[in-house]
């Protein structure tokens, strides 16, 4: 088996929630409670939930943007979570991010020359002023901005433009992976389609690997090959875009995606609308954590926590439906 | 003659660097009981569109000219006070950002209250109980110790929730819905797309739905209408415009947004993309709006603004190059 690009084991990132006057502990936000993937090198993987389901969370405990409570993550099999600042520093060149908001993820007094240039300087991936124009030209033109681009600032730019500089900011370090925390989700319509499009070519043309963290599934379908479901911090859910999207096992996975409209007067709709809210990731329902709103759920998913496990190969699935195959399986 | 009927509808606005025509010449109407989606990306002009239909633009600097008919009444001539009573009364809004758009200092029933006695002339008790009776209608479980809760203390569903309450609590005869659903997540959006439906059969109201979601508009709308740069391009049954959009832009649009189910039965397909950018607004356009990122552009497009015209029974197009199919009669 090959070594994949990234691997998280058991991740878990827990929040403390502010403390009181008198200095009691609050509570603690389970953001994210133990969740394991990897990502082999030019793959993309999308990880999509719900406000809150803490996939934004695990995009940026990977980006080591705060350290996380327990497990681990590795890149290229080598751990990264308990290196020192100085010892991560070269690897965070291998993992960039591509954030939401196009207007405030960039530097408003610097110019898109300046933004591109400063990765490229970081990590020297540049030995001459010529070859840094070189660059900043290149990455310009990669992501199809208008050629005179480097000497003006991100206002003077369109929110979808403002998307290309960010992207080119995170492929001026050459890295193997590419965190693209709901990257096109502020994007209308048809910018959006700009963007995705622009996306897939640059994995195709650099063989870049792509954590697609988004709620927008029919964006996930279009562009990932795996897709991990999540819910109140765990993976409900987890396989290839096929199995997930054509044969979804998880109830949650089938209300999410019965709830997506179709743009098609003509569908036929039979959708499961799910009761309720989401509930707190302060004090999670106990079991598993989809029972409260479960249209299937049974006595002991109040009690014991569903494992994921391998439904079909590499298609698995964490609900007590699929445990134990028993005498007579239960399937549906 | 339609419940609601705008005509020629401008909305323009004075800024420092030129007057930006949010909307410039649009004409629509609404009859009971229907809903009608408008639809476009940002800068479009649909918000601007429901906003001055309920005379919420602040004059000056915007400046609204056309006219706006409510059961044949003109709300462009209607004084301050007229409008008041209209507002809530008459034709209600929901807004996109439900955390914004209740006050985070009065209780929930306080400003459901506010509402219904202010229009409806109830008694305070009166007032309480038709709220209760709201939040029932919009799904609230426990709607008594709702009342007497902050919108912090709701989740974002429960919050557009009290929001459709709020706007159905005097039983108005238009509801504007701009972009309800937008800030929500997917399984709370069905929910309140489902509740807009139920409400709408039950009322009767007709429903202005303003969103950018195509899939939205598939759901629940009866009669689309699609908008670019201020300019109305394309109207049309919701099932004729989804199987045959004739302007250039409608089209891209829906090539532009992936289908659920799509790329499992095919290969690798790629999203149509419509190039360039919106044009501004702040220079007057002579020709078609849409020419400088169109396809099927020719000469006749820069010079001459193109007029809607029916192409089809029910079907409104403003394209030169649209082809008709039925005289229209």
């Amino acid at each position: 088996m090959t070594q994949p690009l990234l691997e998280v084991r058991n991740l878990k990132k827990h929040f403390p929630l502010r403390t009181t006057f008198f200095g009691g502990a609050q509570g603690v936000v389970h953001a994210v409670d133990g969740v394991s993937f990897s990502i082999a090198k030019g793959e993309t993987l999308a990880l999509v939930g719900e406000s809150g389901c803490g996939k934004s969370t695990v995009g940026r405990a990977i980006l080591r943007l705060f350290d996380i409570t327990s497990g681990e993550v590795l890149i290229e099999g080598r751990r990264i979570d308990d290196l020192t600042a100085g010892q991560l520093r070269p690897l965070r060149r291998r993992v960039q991010v591509v954030f939401q908001d196009p207007f405030s993820s960039l530097n408003p007094r610097m110019r898109v020359r300046d933004i591109l240039a400063e990765p490229i300087r970081n990590f020297g991936l540049a030995a001459s002023d010529a070859e840094l124009d070189k660059k900043i030209a290149d990455l310009i033109e990669i992501v199809r901005l208008p050629g005179d681009s480097a000497g003006r600032w991100p206002h003077e730019f369109s929110g979808g433009q403002r998307q290309r500089i960010g992207i080119a900011r995170a492929l001026a370090a050459a890295p193997d992976l590419i965190i693209c925390d709901e990257a096109v989700s502020a994007l209308d319509v048809s910018v959006k389609a700009q963007i995705v499009n622009l996306l897939q070519d640059l994995q195709r043309q650099l063989g870049l690997a792509l954590l697609f963290i988004s709620h927008d599934l029919a964006i996930v379908e279009h562009m990932t090959h795996r897709v991990a479901v999540m819910y109140l911090g765990r993976i409900v859910e987890m396989g290839p875009k096929q199995a997930i999207f054509a044969t979804p096992r998880h109830p949650y996975t089938k209300a999410l995606l019965s709830a997506v409209p179709v743009p098609d007067p003509e569908a036929p709709r039979n959708r499961t609308i799910l009761k309720g809210d989401v509930p707190s990731p302060i004090n999670p329902p106990p079991g598993c954590h989809f029972h409260t709103r479960c249209p299937v759920a049974m006595a002991r998913c109040r009690i014991e926590t569903p494992v994921l496990r391998d439904h079909e190969p590499d298609h698995s699935v964490a609900c007590h439906l699929y445990d134990a195959p028993t005498v007579g399986s239960v399937d549906g | 003659m339609a419940l609601l009927e705008v005509e020629n509808l401008q909305t323009h606005f004075r800024t420092p660097s030129g007057i930006n025509r949010a909307v410039d010449g649009v004409s629509f109407s609404v009859n009971a009981g229907e809903t009608l989606a408008i639809v476009g990306e940002s800068g479009c002009g649909k918000s601007v569109t429901a906003m001055s239909i309920l005379r919420l633009i602040p004059e000056p600097p915007g400046k609204i000219a056309g006219s706006i008919r409510l059961n044949g009444r003109d709300l462009l001539n209607a004084s301050a006070r007229e409008m008041r009573a209209i507002r809530g009364n008459d034709i209600s809004m929901i807004f996109q950002e439900p955390m914004t758009s209740l006050n985070p200092v009065l209780t929930i029933g306080r400003q459901l209250t506010e509402t219904i006695r202010q229009h409806a002339r109830l008694g305070a008790k009166a007032a309480t109980d038709r709220a209760m009776e709201m939040l029932q209608l919009v799904g609230i479980p426990e709607p008594g110790r709702r009342l007497a809760e902050y919108r912090h203390q709701l989740s974002g569903g429960m919050r557009q929730r009290i929001m459709i309450a709020i706007a159905l609590a005097c039983d108005p005869k238009v509801l504007i819905a701009d972009e309800p659903t937008t800030a929500l997540d997917v399984t709370i959006q069905a929910q309140i797309l489902d509740l807009m439906r139920d409400l709408k059969a039950r009322t009767g109201a007709a429903v202005v739905l303003i969103t950018h979601d195509l899939g939205v508009v598939a759901e629940v709308a009866e009669r689309v209408m699609v908008m670019y740069a201020g300019r109305k391009v394309e109207e049309a049954g919701v099932g004729d415009l989804f199987r045959s959009a004739r302007h250039p832009y409608t089209k891209g649009l829906l090539g532009a947004v992936p289908k659920l189910g799509a790329s499992l039965a095919g290969a690798d397909t790629r999203l149509v993309e419509i190039p360039g950018l919106v044009p501004s607004l702040k220079n007057r356009i002579a020709g078609c709006v849409f020419a400088d990122r169109c396809a099927s552009v020719t000469n006749v497009c820069r010079s001459v603004a193109p007029a809607l015209e029916l192409k089809a029974a029910g079907h409104l197009v403003a394209c030169h190059h649209a082809r008709r199919e039925v005289a229209a009669a």
